[in-house]
Formats: structure tokens, C-alpha cells, sequence
């Protein structure tokens, strides 16, 4: 393959340096792709995505009755990172879990941070998000955030920022999982060359997880998924398959006297942990959405009661909303005294007065954001919308401040892709994983996802976006 | 084990079996049309007959043609028994309980999937013999059942997934016979003639016995052939022998007796073994080989959901349930 046309002018390319030389850490890989022929690499990529289907490693696409079920496309050529840059990010990881679980553990019970003003009361009392009945509630050993997957990005100079904590039901482990052993198979020498950090024991740390979380010494672990329609139920059976526990869903388990139960062949077993992978209001009807189908009436009681442990704890929600986001180097300061190791985007609160304006001011320039919207909606790119979209942004914005952060528009940094024959620069992104339990872990891997789409900066699956195998070298 | 895992895999069991069965039902029927003598008619209708769909056909189909019938047990999805269903079916029971299977069983459903859901008239008309299409399938599933042979722990998933196709396999092993002693009993003046032999070799070749037969009875014969079918204790597509291990299989579950129940899917299965145990061919002679195998045919139905009552209902009053049974 002959890489010399490879063009991804003032980006920050993962693999190139701007003089067109190739990174240190990419050597061996580079060795390996410059002696591979493109019809090679062209059939490498193939039979992965055939392997992708065999498995079955598929998503569900809603209200699409022909392909309903999608492979996220793998891009065989991996993304590389160092050990000295992985080891500042899982530093900044690490911190920026303890200190947001610092947080929930706060707001649900003596609210020091909003008494203290350093978070704005209204803005945490007023989010969907903040769930009234875990007033009060301390979960087991403290912990709320269980499993955190954190999106990064970085921008021209190759500096990361965090663009979005998700706390709630973060998916994608099962593909970082998978697309290590498929790209085993299409480049079997070069993993050990380069040196790569194996992450194939994520199941067995997620499970001592969970199992951290009771006091039996040996206790039932469950993976409560809302079945096979869900989009992520390939993940949800894998991950109770390499833990080797019971996927559960909300008919099999019953509540009875504060304890729950799995309805088994045999009559009703005990169940002690869940990892659940449902949204808050839908996990009790009887304490959240009453129209939920898929939850188990009387679990959250059960839960207060301290019978089952849940992970991740309902209401950590209210930690990666938006706006609570602006804060989260606020909160880093007062929980830790530290400062941050990741930086956030800057990020513009509607909110307050001086920055409202300047967002009104340079809205051709800003990202506006919809504080507690998700998945692309409710959303301004200033620097693509007409003058009446920018008119009408500033509008809403003035009508309802609270609703509304900016951000500048970041270029995403590239990496290389296999495009038909040739290798073409393409826009990504980073979600590494990080389980809280005994100490907080970060697993040396992560999914990169990737915009197939030439000049795109949207990496989503639903939206054509593609994945790469992560490589943290030793 | 969960009720709702185990209902799937007793279902993953019985769709593929079901699909293995019309696939080699196709297959066999299609030799034996080439063996007809010539301005004899093709029989197709006898097949549709077999898999009791007779009127969900004659909503949509008009006439019993092979293309039809071919179709309508392949390839048709608003047929629930189709070939293409039955593997729709199985792999969605598969995905539920994905957790359970090995990694090259569920890949191999999956692939099996694949192939069917994109398989279209083409696929079995085009270019190559439409038998190939059948064999390619059945020797998928048969892949299936070995791998799972050879991988598979021997726990309760095991014994349900064994079960399902076991009662599935015994039930389809009495529509054939009881279909192709109907609609092929050929007139007194016939019996003997090559036709007669045609279609009781055709019969054979359906459940994969020929050879055996020939080696266990000899002559091809009505009465032997029965017997070999319903109450033979070693082949392991007999009546007998199907409904005995699915009988272990509910011990195995339950862990209990051999010769005893604890719940009424056992008692169901075991009374109908016993009964055939000490029966014999002059029985069905006396009774009618139709009255027989209908008989058979309902008891089945019955240990199916007894089996449905017992493990798989989900009960909505906890503790309670032992005390039912």
C-alpha cells in the first residue's frame, strides 16, 4: 500500500505528522501496511466484516424493516496510542470518576457544593435527570458510577478534551472487545511488535466489580437488558457471556418482601447484583414511569432496602447532563483540591449574563447545544446555518437561557482508513472505559469511533459512523 | 435455570428439528417424483398434508403443483412452519438465550440465517438441482446438532434444547407415516407392485431409515415398516425411541426417578412410552393406523403444554408453585 498520498492538511492526524513522516509509535504498523497490497488489505477487510456478521456483532436500526439489523462497520487499520499519552488520560480518567461520583454522592444527600454556590441549586434541582426518591441514599461502598465511558476528542494540536461523560448505560465495550479479536486474526504478528495492552480480561474486572458491590460471598450477578429489539442486545448477551451470569430481563425477576427474585425452572431464586442496562425511569414502574414495560415493580424499594445492588446506581444521571458539565472542573477543584488533568471543551453557559451575550454575539461561530437533549437534536453548527437559523437559535436562547451551552467548533484530530483501495484521513473519536470498584480502573483500550464519511464529523452508528480496535502500547 | 431461557431453548430445539424435517421431506419427495413412472401424477398434495397446514395453503395456493408446495414449506414467510421461519424463529430463540450456546453454535445458526433470508426462488430454481438448496440446509443443522454434541455441557439447557427436538422429531416421524399410509395406500391390486415399493422406499428415505431398515427387517413390507417407525427401541427417529429420550430429558431436569413424576409433563410422557412399550403392530391393526397415530399426535400435544404449565409460564405469585404441581 502506498501511503505517500495520504492528505489530511491542518488536522492533527493520529498516525502522520504534519512534515508527512509517520509517528514513532506507528512504525511497525506502517512497516506492515506499506508491504501489504491494497487487493490484500481490500480482502482483510472483508473477512472482518463477514466475521462481524457471523457473530452476529449487530445493532438493531429502529423503524427500518429491511436491513433492521447493521453491522458497525470495523475499519481493519487501528488507531495507536502511546504509553506516556495514555498514561496522562487514564490520570485525568481517573480523577474526574472519583470526583464526579464525589458529587452524586453529595447532591443526593448533604448538597455541600450547591450550598457552597460553587453548582448553581436550580440547576441541579430542576434536571430531569435528579431523581427525587434517591434523596437520602448512600448505594453499597459509596459508589454510584460504576461503569463510566467517557468521549474524547482532540483538536488541532493533538491536545485531548472530554467532550461528554456518559454515566448512565454507556455501550461499545463488547465492540472494543470483539474487534481486538478480529483484528487478531487479520494482522496476527504485528499486535506483539508494536506491544499492545491486552484488554480480553474487561469481563472478568467488570464481574469482580459487581461482585465487590454485595457482602455474600458469593453473589448472583445479573445483566438486566430490555430484550432483543434493544439496540445494544448484542452487548448485553456477550457481556453476560463472558461474565458467565444470567441475562435477566424485567418478567423474569419479581420482588417479594424487599428481595428479588429470578423466575427460575425450578422456582424463584435469589438475586443479589444487577448490571442494568435500562434507563433510570424505566427500572421501577412503581417508582418512576408507571408506562414502563420493561422494569421489575418494587426493585428501587428493594434497592433502598439494600437487597440488590444496581450498577450503574439510578440518578448518576444528573451528572453528565450538559450543562452539569460545564461545572465538572468546579467540581474536580472542590472534591479533590486538584486541577484538572482533562481539559473540558470551553464550554458557554446560556445562563449567565456575560457569556449569553458573547454566545449571541459569535453564534456563527459556536456549537449551541440543548442542555438535556441527546443524539444530535436540538442542535445549532454555527458555522453551517443560515442567518435565520442563527436568528431563531438566538431566540430560543434568550427565551430560555437555562436550556442552552455553547461550545467553539472543534476539528476532530484524523486517523488513517481504508477507503475502497486506498487509505484516506478520516475524523474520530475515543471512549475508553472506566470501572469503579475496589480502586478505579481504566481498561487500556477503548472504541474509536470513526466518521466514514469524508470531512464528517459525525462518528454516531446510527448515523453511518464506523469503529477502529483501539491499541495502547505498552 | 431462567423459565424464560429455558422455554427458548426447548423452542431453539424444536424449530430446528422442524426445519430439518421439511428440508429432508422436500428433498425426498422430489427423488421419488423422479422414480414415477411416466403419466403418473406428481404427488405434492401428501407433503402439505404432513405438516397439518393444509388450509393456511389453500388460503394463498391453488393448486398442489411442486413449485407450490416448494414455496409454500421453504421459502414462504407467512407460513409459520416454512423452512425460513422455523430458522427465523430458531435463531431468534438462539439470540435470546445467545448466553447459553457456544460460540460456533450460535454462528453457525447465524450463518444458516443469513443464507436462508437471502435465499430466494433463484436460490432453488437457478442454475443448480433445488436439491442441493435442501442439502445445504439440512447438513447445516446437522452441523448444529454435532457441534452441539461435541461442545455442549450436559445441563439443563442441554436437556431442553434435547427435549424440544425430541418431541418435535416424534411428531413429525407420525404425520409421515400416518399422511403416506393415507393418501399412498395404494389399492389392494397394488400392493406389491413397484409403485408400492416406491413409496414405502420413498417413506423410509423421509425419516433418513432406509438403509437401517433394510439391514433390521429385510423386506420392504407395510407391517415391519410400522413397527420399525412407531416401536422400534434402537432407531432413533422411532416414536418410541424419541418420545423415551425425551422422557430422560425431563428426568435429567427434574432430577428425579426413572419410573416415577413429580409434575405432569413426566406423567403425560411417561404413560404414552409405557403404553407404546407394551404395545405392539396388532394393537394399531386393531385400532386403526390412523386413530393410532392421531392418538399419539394428541398425547404429544398435551406433554407440550404440560411442559409449557410447568417450566416455562412466568408466575406473577411467587412461592407458590411447588405446591401446584
Amino acid at each position: 500500500m502506498d501511503l505517500s498520498n495520504y492528505q489530511c492538511a491542518g488536522l492533527f492526524d493520529e498516525m502522520f505528522q504534519e512534515d508527512g513522516t509517520c509517528r514513532g509509535h506507528y512504525h511497525p504498523f506502517e512497516k506492515l501496511l506499506k508491504r501489504t497490497h491494497p487487493k490484500k488489505l481490500k480482502q482483510l477487510q472483508f473477512s472482518a466484516n463477514k466475521s462481524q456478521l457471523a457473530m452476529g456483532m449487530t445493532f438493531n436500526v429502529y423503524h427500518n424493516e429491511e436491513g433492521l439489523e447493521k453491522i458497525l462497520h470495523l475499519d481493519i487499520i487501528p488507531r495507536i496510542i502511546p504509553n506516556p499519552e495514555w498514561l496522562k488520560l487514564e490520570a485525568g480518567l481517573k480523577q474526574r470518576v472519583n470526583a464526579l461520583n464525589h458529587f452524586i454522592q453529595d447532591i443526593y444527600n448533604e448538597q455541600e457544593i450547591l450550598n457552597d454556590g460553587v453548582v448553581p441549586r436550580d440547576l441541579i434541582e430542576n434536571s430531569k435527570d435528579f431523581l427525587k426518591p434517591c434523596i437520602g441514599l448512600t448505594p453499597p461502598k459509596g459508589i454510584w458510577c460504576h461503569i463510566t465511558g467517557t468521549d474524547l476528542i482532540r483538536d488541532k494540536n493533538g491536545e485531548y478534551f472530554v467532550l461528554e461523560d456518559n454515566l448512565r448505560c454507556p455501550s461499545g465495550v463488547s465492540y472494543m472487545l470483539e474487534s481486538r479479536e478480529i483484528i487478531k486474526k487479520a494482522f496476527p504478528n504485528v499486535l506483539n511488535k508494536a506491544g499492545v495492552m491486552p484488554v480480553s480480561n474487561y469481563p472478568a474486572r467488570l464481574l469482580n466489580m459487581l461482585q465487590n458491590l454485595s457482602e455474600k460471598e458469593k453473589p448472583v450477578v445479573g445483566v438486566l437488558t430490555p430484550g432483543i429489539y434493544n439496540s445494544a442486545y448484542f452487548e448485553h448477551s456477550y457481556l453476560a457471556l463472558q461474565m458467565g451470569v444470567e441475562l435477566v430481563t424485567g418478567e423474569d425477576l419479581i420482588v417479594k418482601d424487599h428481595k428479588v427474585y429470578m423466575q427460575t425452572t425450578k422456582g424463584f431464586e435469589p438475586i443479589d447484583v444487577i448490571y442494568r442496562r435500562i434507563d433510570d425511569t424505566f427500572l421501577d414502574p412503581t417508582a418512576f414511569n408507571p408506562d414502563s414495560l420493561l422494569g421489575v415493580s418494587g426493585i428501587f424499594d428493594a434497592y433502598k432496602a439494600g437487597t440488590i445492588a444496581l450498577a450503574n446506581a439510578p440518578g448518576t444521571g444528573v451528572a453528565d447532563d450538559k450543562a452539569v458539565y460545564a461545572y465538572v472542573p468546579d467540581i474536580i477543584k472542590y472534591y479533590l483540591n486538584e486541577d484538572p488533568i482533562l481539559n473540558n471543551v470551553p464550554t458557554y453557559l446560556c445562563r449567565k449574563p456575560d457569556e449569553r451575550q458573547y454566545v449571541l454575539d459569535h453564534i456563527d461561530e459556536l456549537v449551541v447545544k440543548e442542555t438535556n437533549a441527546a443524539g444530535g437534536y436540538g442542535m445549532l453548527i454555527g458555522p453551517k446555518a443560515s442567518a435565520e437559523e442563527h436568528e431563531k437559535f438566538r431566540q430560543l436562547i434568550t427565551a430560555n437561557p437555562t436550556n442552552y451551552i455553547a461550545q467553539p467548533t472543534l476539528s476532530l484530530s484524523t486517523v488513517p482508513t481504508l477507503v475502497e483501495d486506498n487509505v484516506e484521513c478520516r475524523h474520530v473519536d475515543l471512549r475508553p472505559y472506566v470501572l469503579y470498584g475496589e480502586d478505579i480502573d481504566v481498561i487500556p483500550g477503548a472504541l474509536s469511533r470513526v466518521a466514514l464519511k469524508k470531512g464528517s464529523l459525525v462518528v454516531n452508528s446510527s448515523q453511518g459512523g464506523g469503529s477502529k480496535d483501539t491499541w495502547v502500547l505498552y | 435455570m431462567l423459565s424464560r431461557v429455558a422455554n427458548s431453548i426447548y423452542w431453539l430445539g424444536r424449530y430446528l428439528e422442524r426445519a430439518e424435517n421439511y428440508a429432508r421431506f422436500i428433498d425426498v419427495n422430489f427423488n421419488l417424483m423422479l422414480d414415477l413412472p411416466p403419466g403418473l401424477k406428481a404427488q405434492w398434495e401428501p407433503l402439505v398434508l404432513a405438516t397439518g397446514d393444509l388450509e393456511l395453503y389453500q388460503q394463498t395456493y391453488h393448486d398442489f403443483d411442486k413449485r407450490s408446495v416448494i414455496h409454500f414449506m421453504a421459502l414462504d414467510k407467512s407460513n409459520p412452519n416454512s423452512i425460513l421461519s422455523a430458522i427465523t424463529y430458531a435463531r431468534e430463540n438462539a439470540r435470546i438465550v445467545r448466553e447459553n450456546l457456544s460460540k460456533e453454535t450460535w454462528e453457525k445458526i447465524n450463518e444458516l440465517f443469513h443464507l436462508l433470508n437471502k435465499s430466494t426462488e433463484r436460490t432453488i430454481w437457478g442454475k443448480k438441482d433445488p436439491r442441493s438448496f435442501f442439502e445445504k440446509i439440512r447438513y447445516s443443522i446437522l452441523l448444529l446438532y454435532g457441534l452441539a454434541d461435541g461442545t455442549v455441557a450436559r445441563t439443563e439447557a442441554w436437556y431442553f434444547r434435547s427435549l424440544g427436538m425430541y418431541l418435535e422429531r416424534a411428531d413429525k416421524t407420525s404425520r409421515i407415516l400416518d399422511v403416506k399410509y393415507h393418501m399412498l395406500l395404494p389399492s389392494p391390486e397394488e400392493v406389491g407392485s413397484p409403485l408400492d415399493f416406491l413409496h414405502w422406499t420413498a417413506l423410509l428415505k423421509s425419516v433418513s431409515a432406509f438403509n437401517t431398515y433394510r439391514r433390521l427387517y429385510g423386506k420392504i413390507e407395510s407391517n415391519g415398516l410400522l413397527e420399525f417407525l412407531v416401536f422400534n427401541r434402537q432407531f432413533p427417529r422411532s416414536i418410541y425411541f424419541c418420545l423415551k429420550e425425551a422422557e430422560d430429558c425431563l428426568h435429567m431436569i427434574s432430577d428425579s426417578r426413572t419410573n416415577d413424576f413429580n409434575n405432569n409433563a413426566e406423567k403425560e410422557i411417561g404413560a404414552l412410552r409405557s403404553k407404546l412399550a407394551f404395545s405392539d403392530i396388532n394393537d394399531i391393526i386393531k385400532t386403526g393406523l390412523h386413530e393410532s397415530i392421531d392418538e399419539i399426535q394428541q398425547k404429544i400435544n398435551i406433554i407440550s403444554s404440560e411442559i409449557e404449565l410447568n417450566f416455562f409460564q412466568i408466575r406473577h405469585e411467587p412461592f407458590t408453585q411447588n405446591q401446584s404441581q
